[in-house]
């Protein structure tokens, strides 16, 4: 009989803990399975958040250093340098990476660090109860914008792939999204070519996922997942914000 | 061996070299830079890395992620540099990380200035971050016990899996002296059991710095703990200089205690009996010996480039049992023999009664 569907070799036999129509463990099974393609297990480090993901380590057969919040692009930087032939890469939220952390983003990418963030944005502040994040889009209500998020009083989103398109260090930038089969297996690629910009050594990648957080957005599921399609996409569009043929990459 | 002239953060860093430091992070403060420059030089030859960092949060990070790979590491920074490390030092003794910060303080609070201080003792040895932990603090009060205790800081971050400070000042970091560069060739300590390097053919690692659950982060803290208490069983570290019968006991550390010794040798010639006990680890503090020497003289005067910090110290491990006084000079005013003489006149001639502080 010819198996059609398996767990990722990498991913762990462990139930996830993420709320139901979370997109975290989605994202945790995509990294399984590109690890597994890629044949790299064996030595690729990731280096966690502090967000609903800070339990990633729990689900990826991997190695990974759990550090503080928003600055696993560093940790990540004394990690390669210091072992430049394994595969090192962060997995963060927004809030990790777009607020507190956004130097040592800038920072890696600017250097053209060989390593590779997957950005998991889901517009909140999603473990400390859905606070307001610099990806909270305009009108959004949190629970620290209760009126809607106010351009005039609390500024605009922050684009992180937009931003960091302009630095010559940054190899490789892609938005995507994971509600549809169909995108899911584009991310898939997308991932792909975020591990193969650092194997290849050609400069810093990074991938956002454009995410549900059904519970602090008090959606169901369904209405979540449509949230991200027909709103957060519009302000954050998805697809290859720097692709190879840009770095020149020969692919 | 051969003499060297060399300057306190020059040799500090080629002590760094030496003793297999394969990996350095920082990011330019004065009085201290000089650091950073020397290992940009020097460090790429030997196959290391020197990276200067976005700041000293960065730097710090980037120190984590480097000792969780096994690395032998290192930052330096001073002031308002190392507050802002304050959180990765926390971080680094949860996760058992570790690495050799150099601390060449300035004056503070705020900007202050780049005098020498030893306003940053509270910091260093309370914990400047949150939660209940310690770094050992080593003490150098020259050149070439900048670069003595370098060798020995990596060797003890190695053994405890702990970060290691050496706490210099200004005037350290700055001053030409002669040095003999003498590798003790401290034994090596595997790292093969915990180390970071890809899983290859072992089962997975994680390094971890938190426990959600209240009886594993208490299990973490006692294990830590335990390492503590061993320190400060085996690596107390001090010198005791001066009279064997002593009137008066000084105590100061770092360039108060080469001070100290001039004050000493000065009394002397006056016919004045004095003892130093100069701590040479902040922490772990060198209690008992103080306490022996604190009751011999009856009376101890501490001496510090801040408005008391040690101090207090050293009244809990004096426990009460002489009076404990202060001269204190901050904002990087430098005490000089002179005044601290008047002083210990003034507190021999008055006895008990003699102001508690200068201020
Ligand atoms: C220095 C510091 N400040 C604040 C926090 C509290 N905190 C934990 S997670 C978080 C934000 C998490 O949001 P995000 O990064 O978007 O991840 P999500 O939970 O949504 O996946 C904050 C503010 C912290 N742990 N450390
Ligand atoms: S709070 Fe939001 S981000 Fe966190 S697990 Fe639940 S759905 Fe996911």
């Amino acid at each position: 009989m010819k198996t059609i569907f398996e767990r990722p070799k990498t991913l762990l036999e462990k139930p996830f803990t993420y709320c139901p129509g979370c997109h975290h463990g989605l994202a945790h099974r995509l990294l399984a399975e590109v690890i597994d393609e890629l044949g790299i297990a064996d030595h690729t480090i990731g280096v966690g958040p502090v967000g609903c993901s800070v339990y990633i380590y729990v689900f990826l057969d991997i190695d990974f250093v759990m550090g503080a919040h928003g600055r696993a692009p560093a940790t990540a930087t004394g990690l390669k340098r210091a072992l430049p032939e394994q595969v090192v890469f962060s997995y963060q939220g927004d809030g990790d990476i777009a607020a507190i952390g956004t130097s040592e983003i800038i920072h890696s990418a600017a250097r053209g660090e060989l390593i590779s963030a997957f950005f998991i944005n889901n517009a909140i502040f999603g473990m400390t109860g859905g606070q307001m994040a610099p990806t909270t889009i305009s009108g959004q209500v949190t629970t620290t914008s209760p009126r809607g998020r106010s351009t005039v009083d609390q500024g605009y989103p922050l684009k992180l792939c937009e931003l960091l398109r302009g630095l010559e260090g940054s190899a490789y930038l892609a938005r995507v999204l994971l509600t549809r089969p169909k995108y899911i297996r584009e991310a898939k690629e997308v991932f792909r070519k975020a591990f193969l910009t650092q194997i290849e050594k050609k400069g810093f990648s990074l991938v956002e996922v454009l995410s549900p957080c059904p519970t602090n957005w008090k959606m169901t599921p369904a209405e979540a997942v449509a949230w991200v399609e027909n709103t957060l996409a519009h302000s954050f569009p998805p697809g290859e914000i720097k692709g190879w043929e840009e770095t020149g990459h020969a692919g | 061996m051969q003499k060297i002239l060399m300057k306190g953060n020059d040799a500090v860093a080629e002590a760094a070299v030496q003793a297999g430091c394969n990996l350095y992070f920082g990011y330019p403060i004065t009085p201290q830079t000089e650091i950073s420059e020397y290992l940009s030089r020097r460090l790429p030859d030997t196959g290391g890395v020197f990276l200067q960092a976005e700041s000293e949060i960065g730097a710090i990070y980037m120190v984590y992620g480097a000792a969780a790979a096994g690395k032998r590491v290192m930052t330096s920074s001073s002031g308002p540099g190392f507050s802002l490390k304050q959180e990765g030092i926390s971080y680094l003794c949860s996760a058992e990380l570790p690495c050799v910060l150099v601390n060449i303080s300035r004056g503070g609070p705020g900007l202050g200035n780049i005098q020498p201080s030893q306003a940053d003792y509270f910091q260093a040895v309370k914990g400047g971050g949150h939660g209940d932990y310690r770094v050992l603090v080593l003490a150098p009060c020259s050149v070439q016990e900048l670069v003595d205790l370098t060798y020995l800081a990596f060797y003890l971050a190695d053994k405890y899996r702990n970060p290691v400070e050496i706490l210099g000042d200004g005037m350290l970091g700055q001053m030409m002296e002669p040095v003999v560069f003498r590798n003790p060739d401290y034994p090596d300590i595997s790292k093969e059991e915990w180390v970071i390097t890809g899983k290859k053919t072992r089962e997975r690692r994680i390094i971890l710095c938190f426990a959600l659950d209240p009886k594993e982060l208490e299990k973490l803290n006692l294990h830590l703990a335990e390492k503590y208490a061993e320190m400060e069983r085996s690596e107390v570290l001090y010198e005791v200089y001066g009279s064997e019968q002593p009137e008066l006991l000084l105590v100061g550390y770092g360039t108060v205690g080469r001070i100290l010794k001039s004050v000493v040798r000065e009394a002397e010639k006056q016919g004045i009996r004095l003892a130093l006990v100069r701590p040479v680890t902040l922490y772990p503090f060198p209690k008992e010996i103080l306490r022996g020497q604190a009751r011999k003289a009856g009376k101890a005067l501490v001496v510090e480039m801040n408005l008391g910090q040690m101090v207090e110290d050293v009244k809990l491990s004096v426990e009460g049992d002489v009076p404990v006084y202060f001269h204190g000079r901050s904002g990087g005013m430098i005490p000089t023999v002179e005044e601290i003489m008047h002083r210990v006149e003034e507190i021999l001639l008055k006895g008990g009664e003699a102001r508690e502080n200068n201020l």
